[in-house]
């Protein structure tokens, strides 16, 4: 039996009316699910499974991810002029290529006048399907070249309106496409010996972008 | 050493090469379509140019294994391609030429740049023709046969 105050206050519930007492119960036990889910982490399908990274652990993933973004074989690309970069010592790609106005070179000197959809080791000509310069919105150097610091590129890689609308998740997939991909397995140099490789592994990579994501994509000062 | 079907000039030829051997010494060695030249070896001067699914393309430094099914077009060709005609037809007029060696690839080049791009500027001249070299120094021709071409084109 519910009292008339009860009734006045009650609220109805799968067409029932539910007392006020049992509504605070409710809502109690609702928000402390939702708080251990959103303190949980995702596995692989974006699902929560476990704590969330603290800060602390998600600036030590980005430490992890910058090492990675600072490498040649990413940051070529992620120049601040209208050219690509080539090699370790990140020269001015040779041959006159230019940037273009969609990031894959110009009309009759495309990015695929080149590089083809694999790599072309017998010849020493790096190549991977969609190959193309990052966005200048998207660079990492100065314009000098040099490569901005950690909190800096932080920064550009979190901002929406700079890096295409990715949001945490949509960051993940970015780093799981066959370019991305392809720094781990870059080919011969035109001299038959291989190009270097970021400094941790593409399994590394993936899991300190998880974990910086799920930590709330943390930026150092 | 692999046989691979290639479609060039609209025409499909099989050649048996080693994969990485690259395209340009398949057409003229294999093939004996020596109208596309051998230049650097390493992609940096565009005699070598070809069209690779309609994508100009350095034939020295892709290997054949990677042509896949794309149709070649070469520099024998452009004589029945309604730009490449034109191109051919300025480039005696405006005597573009001295030595003529890296003419090939500036017509490959400069037909793939009118396809995608009717009306150039200098600035897309430039650019696109950047990766052509000329020991000669026919540039300034070049640009001009150019913008000559985008006119007849109209």
């Amino acid at each position: 039996m519910m009292c008339s105050y009860e009734r006045k206050i009650g609220f109805a519930l799968g067409g029932q009316i539910v007392s006020p007492v049992k509504v605070g119960l409710l809502t109690i036990i609702l928000i402390s699910v939702a708080s251990l889910v959103g303190a949980g982490a995702r596995n692989q399908e974006g699902t929560r499974t476990g704590p969330r990274p603290s800060r602390a652990e998600g600036l030590a993933a980005w430490q992890q991810i910058y090492s990675v973004m600072s490498h040649p074989r990413c940051i070529n690309c992620h120049t601040a002029d209208g050219y690509p970069q080539q090699t370790d010592d990140r020269h001015r790609h040779l041959f006159n290529v230019v940037r273009g106005p969609e990031g894959k070179g110009v009309a009759a000197l495309q990015c695929a006048t080149c590089h083809q959809s694999s790599n072309a080791d017998s010849t020493g000509v790096p190549g991977v399907p969609d190959w193309h310069l990052a966005p200048l919105s998207m660079r990492w150097q100065d314009a000098n070249d040099k490569v901005l610091p950690s909190s800096a590129v932080c920064r550009t890689v979190t901002d929406r309106t700079k890096n295409g609308g990715l949001d945490g998740a949509a960051l993940v997939k970015h780093h799981q496409t066959e370019l991305v991909k392809w720094a781990w397995q870059p080919g011969l140099r035109n001299d038959g010996t291989a190009r270097s490789i970021p400094p941790i592994s593409y399994e590394q990579f993936i899991a300190a972008t998880r974990n910086w994501t799920q930590a709330r994509m943390p930026c150092p000062q | 050493m692999e046989t691979f079907k290639l479609t060039v000039n609209g025409q499909v030829k099989e050649v048996t090469a080693d994969p990485g051997t690259p395209l340009l010494w398949v057409l003229r060695e294999d093939l004996k379509m020596t109208g596309t030249k051998y230049g650097c070896g390493i992609a940096a001067c565009g005699a070598c140019t070809v069209h690779l699914g309609g994508v100009p393309t350095r034939s020295c430094v892709v290997p054949v294994a990677l042509v896949r099914n794309r149709p070649i077009l070469t520099i024998e060709a452009m004589a029945d391609d309604p730009v490449g005609r034109v191109v051919q037809d300025v480039w005696v007029s405006e005597d573009v030429v001295q030595c003529g060696y890296c003419q090939s690839g500036q017509i490959m080049s400069a037909v793939a740049l009118l396809k995608s791009t009717p009306k150039p500027t200098d600035k897309d001249i430039e650019e696109s023709m950047g990766g052509n070299l000329c020991r000669c120094g026919t540039y300034v021709r070049i640009r001009q046969a150019i913008k000559t071409s985008a006119r007849q084109l109209g």
